[in-house]
């Protein structure tokens, strides 16, 4: 099957914040264009107007409930795709070797001149990350976009993947987690960032942040603020209350 | 590795980049659109953009699917099948233009009214209000009256400015958010990016809504409170507010008409108004004199419990009112919590939460500036509580007191125009009675004599015969809706087919999807539409339809102008209208024509001025008869509203050169946006960033702008006499009175204080017959009718189950795969079900018009959005039901109009599931065929 790299100079990856994703589906739609029009062949579409459509996508969103013991439900938006990761069952598996791990800055990619569409990727893959494309018969998954971000036809700040410079509300972060003092590692530091299923030993180089603690005041005071203490409790009370401070001014 | 493959890490990315702005929702961000060989290759956000700033959603970056869609028309068409048959035959132009000018030309002459010309979400509103103004026609209006005109209403009338367009919250600087019942694109992506950096800062929010989706997903505190009673709760919270003395006392007497005097002698004509001078200004008790001022006297200090006794009687301020309404125990805490669904402990921590946000981490910007009564400030003190709502606390009959509560609160914390609260964006503010008044008299070949909306200040502003006709065909601006400020495109064509006020001729629609999602009781709609008299007619006899796309509108016409995609034509994104600007610059914006159309359509302003000329309408046509402008391209450069002032304000010609604001016509106005990205800011300068209504600066700036023709400083209204003003006619007083059987209903509802009233169908059905809430929430991904067409956004949001929350599912013993039967006064719908835990205990929700007709779209019949996606407008009525008084009262909010969705009450049962969604309506024939079977295009190859 395919070896991975022992080593890679970089660690390029996304930080996706669980705590500012509204679930808008920017990511996944402009990960959809990008792709679309610069891989080596389209993300295409079956029954796309019809009864049952379906496309190749490289970033989906899945939203779910949580519901705490205390305090009320949750919803929790959760972006995912392909996590780049250290000892990536999807490349081990590979039996042509299109799979691989780059060396330079450990992103994973598919060469889909030498991928077979056997799909066994897809099965050894846990995260459902890859997906096959019923057009073409190859394994389409997300490039980091390397055509992006190396990319000097593109002004500076743009040489980011497609999802991270399109998303509203900052919950997606670019950059190399090999680094600790990259501001991605920054962030997973300050945040907690977490691996997702860390028990496949997969080693994902994407991490997520925790959504920050919701619904912490549900049914108690706060200490920083107590219920207010009334002045009056009729109007002509009030307006005295007013009246004396003001002339205090 | 050696073996590691060489890839193209730098491919080119395009040949070109277009600058223009977004249409996929009403957002209105700048895009780059990236062009290969000649066509849309890439669509991203536009980073200089002073919307978006370089992000975009989904919505934008499907663009090209949508520029794309199979479901775009091709040619115009005139109706050959009977109406709603979908079956039309291609015709030319010419030959378009002259039937709409043949069927138009004889109702110019001899009856302008008979044309209604009602436009849904359109972004040219000053310009086609300005067609059917020189056309003459009273019946004009946009789609405002079915979305949040309560909101805009109650906004202008109250603060003088509205939240969205025309303000935002200070993302900067606030420590609190409150955020209530948002339509997830009003705004889109502006949201976002604050909220993010809110969460960035620290800043906590609080999201009030009875579905946790989107932006309340997100929020650090959910608040799933039962529909309707947003009002109830605020109330509660100014309550508590008031109790603790925890209000802004300065702000209050500075800014606000609190300390305004009120006639309060119950003899008087003027009960309730103001007292005012011989100059007819306010008055207020000076503090420092004791006597009478003016408001805006010079150095005066208004004393905000001011009284004064006159004849016998004593005048007291406003401030004496609030004190007496709101600290009444009917809002107390616990006294509310129930029907609210929100509990006592909550509601006061949430409002020791406001005040600790306001007054204890209160914000002070060192900008010394200087207000309109000549005092100098050496500093911009500001309450950091910011808030936004929309369409949710709007869509309900209680909805434009609520929307003025929310304000009353905002007001009473001092956080508006304050930094860290909520920021007005140019041209607002407004005084609330700076506005224009409602026009509404036809005359044979003559304009209208002003612009048709406009903001009533009494009864005498009305639109309203002598006799008391209505003078609208949708009766805005009557006795049963006096503010209607937006109009009622929802009442159109209901009146119109019971020829109530009148009959019409020709119906005019342009991007309104009024025979499906946005007419409440749509089977009923479609049998208007298709209603035919003894002879056989049609009883409306004309429906014009102007669309880029084969909706389920565009079925019923029979003649359609096929308009084109929004990145094939000009736009500009007006100062004159709606615009883009932000709370530190004006803005305004233009689209272009990035591509050229490969389909026989025509951008439909550009229709609508050639058709002006062919009609003669003045403003549009020279003496010799030939067109006065080319196309819409021409009017946006060319147009002035008066001198100096036209559609777009960057890039005038001045004295020495170009200028901004003021200034002659630039023939090469649309190249420099062009060049400068496609839009224009003019940045307000700092000392006039804030405290704008009162700050001489930023009044100064305006004029200068353009944007008013004199500084007009004024008070926030929080005694709204207008209100007052209608209510005193419903006591008996002034010679315009309402109808006896709408007295009652005014006197109850046109409080001058915004106080809560239960929605009024709780007094038509019975709530306990009717136990569950309905509403609808706006998806992210998807705009209204407009995204099934879009192969990709279908993809996310192609079904719209019906979310019930854990009581009822337990209740009605559901799992997966379970439909269930939904009930209301009016209709039944059967629809599939899920289970929903983050919601309101009694409230049921679904996405917001994901159903479509078969046939429409350009969708296969099958597709699921014809098959199981679903609607609640068939469970809604325009009409409350019949309760046996002789009257049918309107299902919407009494003061303005605005369409009460959310009113909407049910009741489930578990059903067989069922072949299909019900009800079940025939396909229609499409005009364009259907998608093709699959997709695996690159573009440029």
């Amino acid at each position: 099957m395919t070896a991975l790299p022992d080593h890679t100079d970089r660690k390029l990856g996304l930080v996706i914040d669980l705590d500012t994703c509204v679930g808008c589906h920017a990511c996944v739609v402009s990960c959809k264009g990008w792709n679309t029009q610069s891989q080596d062949s389209p993300l295409s579409d079956q029954d796309p107007y019809g009864a049952d459509p379906t496309g190749t996508f490289l970033n989906r969103v899945h939203s779910f409930e949580v519901t705490p013991e205390q305090g009320p439900p949750q919803l929790v938006h959760f972006p995912r795709s392909c996590l780049h990761c250290e000892d990536a069952p999807c490349v081990a598996v590979c039996p042509t070797g299109a799979s691989y791990k780059r060396t330079e800055d450990g992103i994973v990619l598919v060469n889909e001149s030498d991928c077979i569409g056997c799909g066994l990727c897809a099965w050894a893959c846990p995260y459902g990350a890859r997906e096959m494309d019923a057009a073409e018969g190859v394994m389409k998954k997300c490039t980091l976009c390397v055509d992006r971000i190396y990319n000097d036809n593109l002004p500076e700040e743009d040489r980011t993947p497609a999802c991270v410079r399109t998303c509203p509300s900052n919950a997606r972060h670019f950059g190399d987690l090999g680094d600790p003092e990259s501001e991605v590692s920054q962030l997973v530091a300050e945040r907690g960032g977490m691996d997702l299923m860390p028990e496949q030993g997969t080693k994902p180089v994407n991490k997520y942040l925790p959504p920050r603690p919701r619904d912490a005041w549900e049914g108690e005071t706060d200490v920083l603020a107590p219920y207010l203490e009334p002045v009056a409790e009729e109007p002509r009370g009030l307006l005295g209350w007013i009246d004396r401070t003001l002339g205090k001014l | 590795m050696t073996d590691q493959p060489r890839i193209d890490t730098a491919p080119r990315v395009s040949d070109e980049i277009r600058k223009t702005t977004c249409y996929m929702c009403a957002c209105r961000c700048g895009v780059d659109v990236h062009l290969k060989g000649g066509k849309v290759s890439y669509i991203e956000g536009n980073r200089d953009h002073p919307v978006n700033r370089g992000v975009l959603c989904a919505k934008g970056s499907a663009g090209i699917m949508q520029h794309n869609s199979p479901a775009r028309l091709r040619k115009p068409l005139r109706r050959t099948g009977p109406r709603g048959s979908g079956e039309f035959e291609e015709i030319s132009w010419d030959e378009a233009l002259k039937t709409a000018a043949d069927w138009l030309s004889p109702l110019r002459h001899e009856a302008p009214e008979k044309l209604a010309f009602f436009t849904g979400r359109d972004q040219s509103q000053s310009f086609t209000g300005w067609w059917a103004q020189m056309f003459g026609t009273p019946n004009y209006a946009a789609h405002g009256g079915f979305c949040s005109v309560n909101m805009a209403t109650a906004g202008i009338y109250t603060l003088g400015g509205s939240f969205w367009e025309f303000g935002s919250p200070d993302w900067e600087n606030a420590r609190l958010m409150l955020l209530f019942g948002v339509a997830e694109d009003h705004d889109s992506n502006p949201m976002k990016m604050g909220l993010a950096r809110l969460k960035e800062r620290g800043a906590k929010v609080i999201g009030v809504n009875p579905v946790r989706s989107g932006y309340n997903a997100i929020a650090d505190e959910w608040v799933g409170i039962t529909p309707g009673t947003d009002g109830l709760f605020i109330l509660s919270l100014v309550h508590e507010l008031l109790r603790a003395g925890r209000i802004d006392l300065d702000y209050l007497a500075r800014y606000t008409n609190a300390p305004v005097l009120l006639d309060c002698d119950p003899k008087s004509d003027t009960h309730g108004l103001f007292l005012r001078d011989e100059d007819g200004k306010p008055l207020v008790v000076d503090r420092a004199t004791g006597r009478t001022a003016p408001w805006d006297g010079q150095g005066v200090q208004p004393k905000l419990t001011g009284h004064i006794r006159r004849a016998g009687v004593t005048h007291h301020s406003v401030m004496h009112e609030i004190a007496e309404r709101y600290l009444d125990p009917k809002y107390a805490p616990e006294k509310v919590a129930g029907r609210c669904g929100v509990a006592p402990d909550r509601i006061r921590r949430i409002a020791a939460e406001l005040a600790r946000a306001a007054f204890d981490e209160a914000v002070d910007l060192p900008r010394p500036w200087t207000d309109f009564r000549g005092e100098r400030h050496e500093s911009m003190p500001g309450r950091p509580v910011a808030m936004h709502a929309m369409r949710g606390i709007s869509a309900h009959a209680n909805g434009f007191q609520t929307c003025r509560a929310l304000h009353v609160l905002q007001v009473l914390l001092g956080a508006v125009e304050t930094p860290g609260s909520f920021r007005f964006k140019p041209p607002y503010p407004k005084p609330a009675d700076a506005h224009p008044r409602p026009h509404a008299v036809a005359c044979p070949d003559a304009p209208l004599p002003g612009p048709h909306l406009g903001f009533p200040q009494g009864p005498e502003d009305l639109a309203l015969d002598a006799d008391g006709t209505p003078q609208r065909i949708d009766k805005a601006f009557t006795w049963e809706n006096p503010l209607s400020a937006h109009g009622l495109m929802h009442m159109v064509i209901s009146n119109a087919a019971a020829g109530d006020p009148y009959r019409i001729d020709t119906l005019f629609l342009y991007m309104a999807n009024m025979a499906w999602n946005s007419s409440m009781n749509t089977r009923g709609t479609i049998e208007m539409l298709t209603r035919q008299d003894e002879d056989g007619d049609y009883v409306i006899p004309r429906i014009i339809c102007s669309d880029a796309y084969s909706s389920e509108t565009v079925a019923y016409a029979d003649l359609v102008l096929p308009d084109t995609t929004y990145l094939e034509r000009h736009d500009c994104i007006s100062l004159l209208d709606r615009p883009i600007s932000e709370p530190d610059a004006a803005a305004d914006a233009i689209r272009w024509p990035v591509v050229e159309p490969d389909r026989d359509v025509r951008p439909f302003q550009s229709v609508l001025l050639d058709l002006g000329a062919r009609l003669g309408l003045p403003g549009m046509v020279e003496e010799d008869g030939s067109p006065t402008y080319a196309d819409y391209a021409d009017y946006i450069v060319n147009h002035e509203r008066k001198p100096g002032v036209g559609p777009l304000a960057g890039w005038r010609m001045g004295e020495a050169g170009l200028t901004h604001g003021r200034g002659e016509p630039n023939a090469a106005q649309l190249d420099s946006y062009i060049a400068q990205g496609g839009y224009f800011t003019a940045h307000v300068p700092e000392e006039a960033a804030y405290y704008k209504p009162w700050n001489m600066a930023y009044q100064d700036w305006a004029v200068e702008m353009g944007l008013a023709e004199a500084p007009q400083p004024y008070l926030i209204q929080l005694w709204s006499e207008p209100l007052r003003r209608f209510q005193l006619a419903a006591e008996g007083k002034g010679e315009r009175q309402p109808p006896e059987h709408l007295r009652g209903r005014i006197a109850a509802t046109f409080d001058a204080l915004p106080d809560w009233y239960a929605p009024l169908s709780d007094a038509h059905e019975d709530p306990a017959e009717f136990p569950i809430h309905a509403i609808t929430q706006r998806p992210m991904a998807m705009y209204h009718s407009w995204g099934s067409q879009n192969a990709w956004l279908r993809q996310i949001h192609g079904v719209n189950p019906l979310y019930l929350p854990t009581w009822w599912w337990e209740k009605l013993d559901l799992s997966e795969g379970d439909w269930v039967r939904v009930i209301s006064s009016h209709g039944e719908i059967t629809v599939p079900v899920a289970h929903m835990a983050a919601l309101n205990a009694d409230t049921v929700w679904t996405w917001n018009a994901i159903g479509k007709r078969k046939g429409a779209w350009a969708l296969d019949e099958k597709a699921p959005e014809a098959t199981k996606g679903f609607l609640l407008n068939h469970l809604i009525h325009e009409l409350l039901p019949e309760r046996g008084d002789g009257h049918r009262w309107s299902n919407s909010d009494p003061i303005t109009g605005q369409a009460a969705w959310f009113d909407l009450r049910v009741r489930l049962e578990k059903s067989a599931v069922p072949d299909e969604a019900q009800p079940v309506f025939g396909a229609l024939k499409s005009p364009v065929g259907k998608g093709p079977g699959a997709l695996r295009w690159r573009v440029g190859e």
